[in-house]
């Protein structure tokens, strides 16, 4: 079964007070499908002028949004998850073609996440409690959350409508005003959700602002009448935006990336059974989303007794993926994001080759024909080195995996936490001892073990080193959009003695 | 001998975006989306200090590298080259649909012996 490309308008708009306006200079950028690299529309080029517009929208509406009952925001986040549900596949098919992902991913992950990720702040935001606490007989400590104000956040394109629903949910559940900038690859399901939910939020309290980094995401983080930053994304503009940060003294959050590694230790080669058939998949679930993704497990680590027996099943799957038409239900690869991304994978073909990395499978572009022959499509690729190769350090974003063995969990644990990063990691073993002791010396911010790539709601994700700070997807980021408000109270009727 | 280059085109849209910005710098960038690219910011934009690396200067403009990131690098030359794309992070050239990548190669034996490199 293949779906058709969804229709849209000539043109799209801001989203701000709580309606569709033309960014202040008229100007305009033309959205493509990676797919055929075929027009979508035109999305606004904003500038300074109309993130200050979001701005003073989100600033006037603050207060009264921040006083609304907790019951009265989690109705609308749910209102909201009805929405998206009851239109998953127009949001599924509108996701694939500006993104280039299969429609098999957004119909039955990308989406349904974000259905959940909205239900699951409304429903954490109705549980919470405060504190109180007595200091002694006479003195109560009450401690109250309150909302910072205006959040800015800036979201990356590999997932886009799940990106925002990573986001919003928590800072609005918390009574905070957002002003949002898609990335300026892919407006398209950001802007289809304000067209179904314009009406639900008060106006101010959402703001979704387009246009280029440069242009419309600089004037937004470094804005003085903002509270808060969260950003995805890499470490340059992470650094830069923690200089502006600095400025306002405001707080931030980062989610910039990694290079993850994927451990297979030599028992789950013990029995050949539905473990180790899940052991295979979850080595190639490095193409997942075209290995656009923070946590790719981009660096497959295999002990060296089994190497050459798991490999092989390994680069069998890989090859037996099918990559074509993303609006194809049968479809597990698609397009790259972007012709830059696109450019910059074959470059690391380049590099990796020169350093001496073996290509398993894949290692070149992947010509498809008809309409597709103007897409950014790459074949999975495994290759075959060491860790100090730069495929072994660099996020390709690409689905590219580089393959290395190890001896024993002293160097699987060395090669594993070799790297600037510390985002994601996987270990596969039938060993109950090493199923803890692994996972809690790898230095990075979510584990998965005997698992890969899940991401439900309720399981803090975040990074370690250079991967960024904060944790999202869990009730704990309610309290990155909030202040601490303690009431110290005293009940004793007796003055200090001291005046 | 110098460990970066820039192309022709590349150097063309430098010297075309240092008169909308005066004077600019590179940093290379990290993690995911956009990272992996080189980033064109205002020169006083981005706070560099001693732990990046200055690899050298091409069309007039610096080219940093944090130190940490350098050392995963340094065995490798740099070209800096352009090509048509929509970027997504603060890039100056982003807005022109176009952004920077880099090309990489070994560093000869001679190269390493120069930047005193040792091959591990």
């Amino acid at each position: 079964m293949s779906y058709a490309k969804p229709t849209f308008k000539e043109k799209y708009d801001n989203f701000i007070n709580g309606k569709f306006v033309a960014p202040l200079g008229g100007d305009y950028f033309t959205n493509t499908s990676p797919i055929d690299n075929s027009l979508i529309a035109k999305y606004p080029r904003s500038q300074k002028e109309d993130i200050e517009l979001a701005v003073n929208a989100a600033n006037e509406a603050k207060d009264a949004w921040g006083k609304t009952s907790v019951t009265e925001r989690a109705t609308l986040l749910n209102k909201v998850a009805d929405i998206i549900e009851a239109n998953l596949e127009e949001f599924a098919l509108v996701e694939t073609c500006d993104n280039g992902k299969p429609i098999r991913e957004t119909l039955n992950a990308d989406i349904p996440l974000c259905v959940d990720h909205w239900r699951y702040f409304a429903s954490c935001i109705r549980a919470e409690e405060g504190g109180a606490s007595e200091l002694d007989q006479h003195t109560l400590s009450l401690t109250i959350k309150e909302p910072l104000g205006v959040v800015g956040q800036i979201i990356p394109w590999n997932f886009p409508l799940l990106m925002l629903s990573w986001k919003l949910p928590p800072a609005l559940a918390t009574g905070n005003c957002v002003v949002l900038k898609p990335a300026e690859q892919t407006p398209s399901s950001a802007t289809l959700l304000m067209e179904k939910i314009a009406d639900i939020f008060p106006p101010g309290v959402l703001n979704i602002v387009h246009g280029f980094g440069p242009e419309a995401g600089k004037p937004l983080a470094s804005h003085a009448r903002i509270d808060k930053v969260a950003f995805t994304g890499e470490t340059t503009t992470g650094q830069l935006i923690m200089q502006y940060a600095s400025k306002n003294l405001n707080p931030v959050t980062m989610e910039l990336g990694g290079k993850s590694p994927n451990i297979f230790f030599n028992s789950v080669m013990d029995e050949d059974d539905a473990f180790l058939d899940k052991a295979i998949e979850g080595a190639v679930l490095f193409a997942f989303n075209q290995g656009e993704v923070c946590t790719s497990p981009s660096r497959i680590l295999v002990q060296e007794d089994i190497y050459d027996q798991f490999m092989a099943r390994v680069i069998a799957r890989t090859n037996a993926i099918i990559q074509d038409n993303p609006y194809d239900i049968n479809t597990m690869v698609g397009a790259q994001a972007s012709n830059d991304q696109y450019e910059k994978i074959k470059s690391y073909f380049k590099i990796g080759k020169d350093e001496g990395a073996k290509v398993l499978a894949g290692g070149e572009a992947n010509a498809l024909n008809g309409n597709l022959a103007n897409g950014f499509y790459i074949k999975p690729t495994l290759l075959e080195g060491h860790n100090k190769m730069r495929v072994f350090q660099e996020e390709i974003f690409g689905p590219v995996a580089c393959v290395t063995k190890f001896k024993d969990e002293a160097e699987a644990l060395e090669i594993a936490n070799d790297t600037l990063y510390g985002l994601g990691a996987g270990v596969w073993t039938r060993d109950a001892h090493q199923l803890y002791q692994i996972p809690r010396a790898i230095k990075a911010g979510r584990v998965w073990v005997n698992c890969y790539h899940a991401y439900p709601a309720h399981a803090p994700f975040g990074g370690y080193k250079k991967s960024g700070f904060g944790r999202e997807n869990h009730r704990m980021m309610m309290s990155h959009y909030r202040q601490t408000k303690n009431m110290l109270i005293s009940y004793d009727k007796n003055k200090l003695g001291f005046f | 001998m110098e460990r970066i280059a820039i192309t022709k085109a590349a150097s063309d849209i430098v010297n075309q975006l240092k008169k909308n910005h005066g004077e600019l710098i590179f940093h290379q960038s990290g993690g995911c989306c956009d990272g992996s690219s080189p980033m064109l910011l205002e020169k006083d934009e981005f706070y560099i200090d001693e732990s990046d690396i200055l690899l050298g200067k091409i069309a007039g403009v610096n080219f940093y590298m944090n130190q940490d990131q350098f050392d995963y690098w340094k065995h490798t030359h740099l070209t800096i080259d352009i090509t048509k794309g929509r970027g997504a992070s603060f890039s100056l050239e982003i807005p022109l649909e176009l952004r920077f990548i880099v090309h990489s190669r070994l560093l000869t034996p001679e190269e390493l012996a120069h930047f005193d490199i040792s091959k591990e």
